[in-house]
């Protein structure tokens, strides 16, 4: 499929010049800054929706796909292109983009250009990352992502920023070097950089155990994974709400899609060889996080820890198709798993960033995220609370919500796999739950706690816009998940074809 | 699309409707528009399933299964939203609808007024919207053609519950009420998804018909989870099944959130905790019967929770003295007649219990909503006494829906409980002669503990408190509902036992295997007609043990109310266990919440705070730090000291290069 124009690419770079011009005309005139930013991401989200609308359905190939040569020397390519894997990403990260900018309105009050210029630019390199098809290219754009980040952080964060700024760049330079290592092994031996070109090589077994541990520490950091997940919490609490906005619902994603992307179709055979380490930090990444997450006392660690044990559920449901191959001979039960894991990915989007997002409207007027510091909130607020209950409810996976499909399709599938698997992914019906609302009632029910919640303001407009946007996709997205669901079939199937195709020579 | 499949789709969603007006719009519409758009929207459901129920019942229609649309394919298997009617769900939406109906009537004056909320707060907006909402909720699961929908009704009435049991969100016992309701019912959620998934597992489907097509061939399945210990696979699957029923109908040892779900306004006390919400597990294992009759195992599982649940929640009547939660522990109690009765293969029994309970239970805690409001929200009732001659017609509420309860000859609940008692009777599974004894001492505690209130509400002297307050009856909207809950309490046995027990009521819903057919064999031994029936009652054991319990009542609280007080100082340590509720609340308390709790802590200053973060990674920090400072070090400035270093360097290359 192609459109007359390259909306890859006019979708990556139209960001990127936004966000360059608000970054040098907008340094006399923040309304310039807001406005045009604004402007920008509401734009680029009208112009990715032919993505969805033109999408051909019926196939597993790259769909508008833009081919340039880029460094001729070593065969790098400007190679863009997307499947049913990435487009849903590709949007949801446009469709994030314009409540980022909207949540920093008005609480941003120094650098505002620089702000709005770094998320701008953030958001074209984040749809890079997901429209990449050559390796260099989606290196470039997985890198250059950490420098608006870290400067996010770092200037506009909380007050132990630097640690967590540290944190978070080294851990995820770290995964991110061995990536490189193991691109630039493939691209000795077949001499393109071309990621469809890698899906196709054959590779030894040692080789493929190497690769896949090497994708494996890059994307385990970024999803995060146990035990390389405790930058999260710290670069969460610290980073403002808007960077953790980006930071879950899109950035974690990318590790998610690392795995579809390349572990899966590159090294079917080490996947098959190592998936029980995948999936026994999964199943870490969902019970033992459940209980930490119960006891937190800061709302953004909780959220935080919660993301770690729902993206548990994403690398859970990619890895249980070797089980259900090897137990039943056929794949048969494991696609429901891998879209499964696409839609909890898309669902932690909208719920992540719902719950940080409403976690900063507290944060606005409060200045402080201590659960222990609320209490009674329902009484000064009672339409945040409406959203912030629903945004719980579907944290804690209630069906007719988002969250409910993902973790649904993906307890039913690791049953499959193992009755184990799917007993202790479904103990996050209880412990979701429990951290979850034992959360709600200590923030908004009861009494009025003190007089700084007895002066709390509810929503205002740009809030309750903001809100009601995301209330209405997370009960769309739960009610009627088959829109979404339609454009992954080929290239699921395809993609569990790869994984189960042995590769070696 | 055909009428009946347009009719059904009104019925769904019309409730839905009403909610999001008087929820989302509470302000705009205001009280008198909130109050008219949820029960207008709610009496057409009512209508319509009246219409529909006709359809089924007396023109024996066939059974309707259709999608209403596919909410999403993947791998192959549809999952649906749709309905599958016939007679056991057109029944239940009668049951739903009207009870819901008359219960939205009453709020209008139960909720008209409430300290704990100002006036100009849309809370009574808010609170038909929740009953909306949860009647739109109940019908999406009694509808279900498949367990999808199921599991989406299941839970979404849950929320609701949740909700509801808030609803007064300043008050620390409500807010704890509901977080323990939601929880206690997801643990009975977390068996049954892993049902739902041996149901995707083995039979690759969500839809209930297909799913009772495919049941014969997996009659032998084994599975193992355990390694060297195998179980058939139909047995497991609805045990887990029963499991999340356990949670949602209340059984040992998942009941222990419906006492403390009291403290929600009654109407919904009325409503979701009596009526509709807690039957659903019963409905939900009727609904499956050709699957649960493939395991005797399960049943008999079913039989001893059932029963256990009916005798001891029983015992913790007596001893309560809040109103309200003299009628929760008996509708716990109540609850596990009707599961016992599902053990027993009579799940045409169960289902009738469930119909003929609605109306008395709703009738029950209406009337007491009533005392309550009469008593300006005193629940104690030992503070109440002769309120008989101050509020008449809530008297004879009260009296009618307390003798339908003890199973009064002639009564509802004398028909639908005797039905079960003489099922489980005659039932040859093993536990069952266990589970009929323990059945047959409820009656008598049943009617012990319902007619020390009614007693001690009504009879005797009146309190300093009815003395010096003006006691009054309730207005219209309250009584009306009372007056219409009553009749179907008092009548509705009648016209159904003889279809009920022949098997023909619910012939196209319940499958029972022949030679566990128990309802059969109690029909050819007792069934001659309705008054034969009634005799036979009175002549039976459960009758007279009813009878000596509102005896005993009596002579112990308006005659001797010494000899309880005594008994009560004698035996402490039986006093002590059921003031304590048997401990479960303690029990989960020190096992489930503060282990958690420990737990977490653990994870996280242990594991993630001390060996990862400080051991791993500022460890890996001070290493590098380390070997940095070390290098440092070497950099001295010094132009010799680099020399030197080359000069080796070079030495050593030229060897390596040279060997």
């Amino acid at each position: 499929m192609s459109l007359g124009y390259p909306i890859l690419s006019t979708l990556i770079w139209l960001p990127i010049i936004v966000g360059f011009i608000v970054l040098f005309a907008g340094r006399n005139s923040p309304a310039f800054a807001k406005w045009f930013s604004l402007g920008g991401a509401i734009l680029t989200f009208i112009l990715s929706l032919p993505l969805y609308f033109a999408f051909d359905t019926t196939t597993s190939a790259m769909q508008f796909v833009e081919r340039l040569s880029w460094i001729p020397q070593y065969n790098i390519e400007y190679f863009l292109g997307v499947d049913g894997l990435s487009m849903p990403l590709i949007l949801l990260t446009t469709f994030t983009q314009i409540l980022v900018i909207a949540s920093a309105w008005s609480v941003i009050k120094v650098r505002v250009e620089q702000y709005m210029g770094a998320f701008m630019i953030m958001q074209g390199l984040m749809i890079g990352v997901f429209a990449a098809l050559d390796s260099i290219l989606f290196y470039v754009f997985w890198e250059a992502l950490l420098i608006p980040m870290f400067i996010v952080i770092g200037i506009w964060g909380g007050p132990r920023r630097v640690y967590a700024t540290m944190k978070f760049f080294l851990y995820t330079f770290l995964g991110s070097v061995f990536m490189l290592v193991a691109f630039l092994y493939m691209y000795f031996q077949s001499g393109s950089f071309s990621i469809l070109d890698f899906h196709a090589m054959p590779i030894g077994m040692t080789a493929q155990i190497l690769i896949f541990l090497a994708f494996l520490i890059a994307f385990a950091v970024k999803i995060p994974m146990f035990p390389v997940h405790t930058w999260l919490p710290d670069a969460h609490v610290e980073a403002p709400t808007a960077g953790s906005v980006v930071l879950a619902a899109i950035m974690l994603k990318m590790g998610g899609y690392g795995f579809v992307r390349f572990s899966l179709p590159i090294t079917p055979d080490a996947a098959m060889t190592l998936d029980l380490l995948v999936i026994a930090l999964s199943l870490i990444a969902i019970v033992y996080i459940g209980f930490i997450a119960l006891i937190q006392s800061d709302m953004k660690k909780l959220v935080a820890y919660s993301s770690i044990a729902h993206m548990g559920f994403v690398t859970l449901g990619m890895f249980v198709v070797y089980a259900i191959v090897r137990n039943t001979g056929s794949v048969e039960g494991a696609a429901l798993g891998m879209e499964g894991a696409m839609v909890q990915m898309i669902s932690h989007g909208f719920i992540s960033g719902a719950m940080f997002l409403a976690i900063g409207v507290l944060y606005d007027r409060m200045h402080t995220r201590e659960i222990g510091a609320y209490g009674g909130v329902v009484n000064t607020m009672p339409w945040f609370t409406f959203f912030a209950v629903l945004f719980a409810m579907a944290n804690a996976g209630l069906p007719g919500t988002s969250g409910f499909v993902g973790e649904f399709m993906v307890i039913l599938s690791a049953f499959k796999a193992n009755v184990w698997w799917g007993v202790l992914a479904a103990t996050t019906l209880i412990v979701g739950a429990a951290y979850t609302l034992w959360m709600i009632k200590r923030v908004f029910f009861g009494e009025v706690a003190n007089e700084n919640v007895a002066k709390l303001q509810d929503l205002n407009r740009r809030e309750f816009i903001i809100m009601s946007i995301l209330a209405f996709a997370i009960v769309l997205l739960g009610v009627w998940p088959n829109p979404l669901l339609e454009v992954m079939h080929a290239s699921v199937d395809n993609l569990l074809i790869q994984a189960t195709t042995s590769k070696l020579y | 699309m055909s009428n009946l499949h347009l009719i059904l789709t009104i019925i769904m969603l019309a409730p839905l409707f009403g909610a999001i007006a008087a929820g989302l719009f509470g302000r705009q519409i205001g009280r008198k528009g909130a109050h008219s758009v949820t029960i207008g929207s709610v009496a057409v459901s009512t209508v319509l399933s009246i219409y529909v129920f006709y359809h089924y019942i007396f023109n024996g229609a066939e059974t309707y299964n259709a999608a209403l649309y596919t909410w999403m394919v993947s791998d192959g298997i549809r999952f649906e939203i749709g309905f599958l009617i016939d007679s056991l769900s057109a029944t239940m939406m009668l049951v739903v609808t009207f009870v819901s109906l008359m219960v939205h009537i009453y709020t209008i004056g139960y909720m008209d007024h409430d300290e704990d909320y100002d006036h100009d707060n849309p809370y009574y907006q808010r609170f038909f919207s929740y009953l909306s909402l949860f009647t739109f909720s109940m019908l999406s699961l009694v509808m279900a053609n498949n367990f999808l929908q199921l599991f989406f009704g299941w839970e979404a009435v849950g929320l609701v519950s949740y909700l509801l049991i808030g609803f007064y969100m300043k008050r620390e016992s409500a807010v704890v009420a509901n977080l323990k309701a939601f929880l206690v019912n997801r643990v009975g959620d977390f068996g049954f998804i892993l049902g739902i998934a041996m149901v995707f597992v083995y039979f690759g489907t969500m839809d209930y018909q297909e799913f009772f097509d495919k049941l014969s061939e997996h009659e032998h399945t084994m599975m193992t989870f355990i390694p060297g210990v195998e179980w058939s696979v139909i047995t497991v699957m609805v045990i887990l099944l029963f499991i999340g029923a356990m949670g949602k109908s209340a059984q040992m040892p998942l009941h222990v959130w419906l006492p403390e779900s009291m403290e929600g306004p009654t109407p919904i006390s009325a409503l979701i905790h009596a009526a509709t919400m807690v039957t659903a597990g019963i409905f939900m294992v009727a609904r499956l019967s050709p699957a649960y009759e493939m395991s005797e195992a399960a049943l008999q599982f079913i039989l001893v929770v059932g029963a256990l649940t009916a005798f001891m929640m029983g015992l913790l009547g007596i001893i309560q003295n809040d109103i309200k939660r003299v009628v929760a522990y008996s509708t716990l109690s109540q609850l596990g007649y009707m599961t016992a009765a599902l053990g027993a293969s009579a799940y045409a029994a169960s289902m009738f219990h469930v119909l003929t309970h609605a109306f008395f239970k709703a009738l029950l805690f209406l009337a007491a909503g009533s005392v309550i409001i009469a008593m300006h929200h005193i629940q104690d009732i030992r503070q109440m006494g002769g309120l008989k001659k101050h509020m008449p017609i809530t008297y004879w509420a009260m009296l009618l829906g307390s003798l339908a309860l003890i199973g009064f000859p002639g009564f509802a609940g004398f028909f639908s409980k005797d039905s079960i008692l003489l099922a489980v009777g005659e039932s040859e599974i093993a536990g069952s002669s266990f589970a009929y004894a323990l059945l047959l001492m409820g009656v008598f505690v049943t009617a012990f503990y319902s007619f020390r209130m009614f007693f001690l509400v009504f009879h005797g002297n009146e309190s300093d408190y009815v003395k010096s307050h003006k006691i009054h009856e309730s207005p219209k909207v309250v009584t009306v509902p009372l007056i219409l809950l009553a009749i179907p309490s008092v009548l509705l046995g009648l016209f159904m036992i003889q279809p009920i027990l022949s098997g023909s009521y619910f012939a196209d819903a319940i499958y029972v295997l022949p030679a566990q057919d128990v309802l059969a064999s109690v029909y050819d031994k007792y069934y001659d007609g309705v008054v034969g029936f009634i005799l036979h009652g009175f002549m039976s054991l459960p009758v007279w043990l009813a009878f000596a319990g509102v005896a005993l009542a009596w002579f112990f609280y308006m005659k001797r109310p010494d000899i309880p007080a005594w008994i009560n100082s004698k035996c402490t340590r039986g006093n002590y266990v059921l003031q304590h509720a048997y401990g479960f609340d303690r029990l989960n308390e020190i096992v489930f919440v503060n282990g958690s709790k420990r737990l977490g802590h653990f994870f996280w200053k242990s594991v993630d705070m001390r060996i990862i973060d400080t051991g791993l990674v500022n460890g890996t920090v001070n290493k590098v730090s380390g070997l940095a400072k070390m290098m440092r070090e070497s950099q001295t400035g010094y132009m010799y000291h680099y020399a030197f270093v080359m000069i080796f360097g070079l030495l050593g290359l030229l060897i390596w290069a040279l060997w």
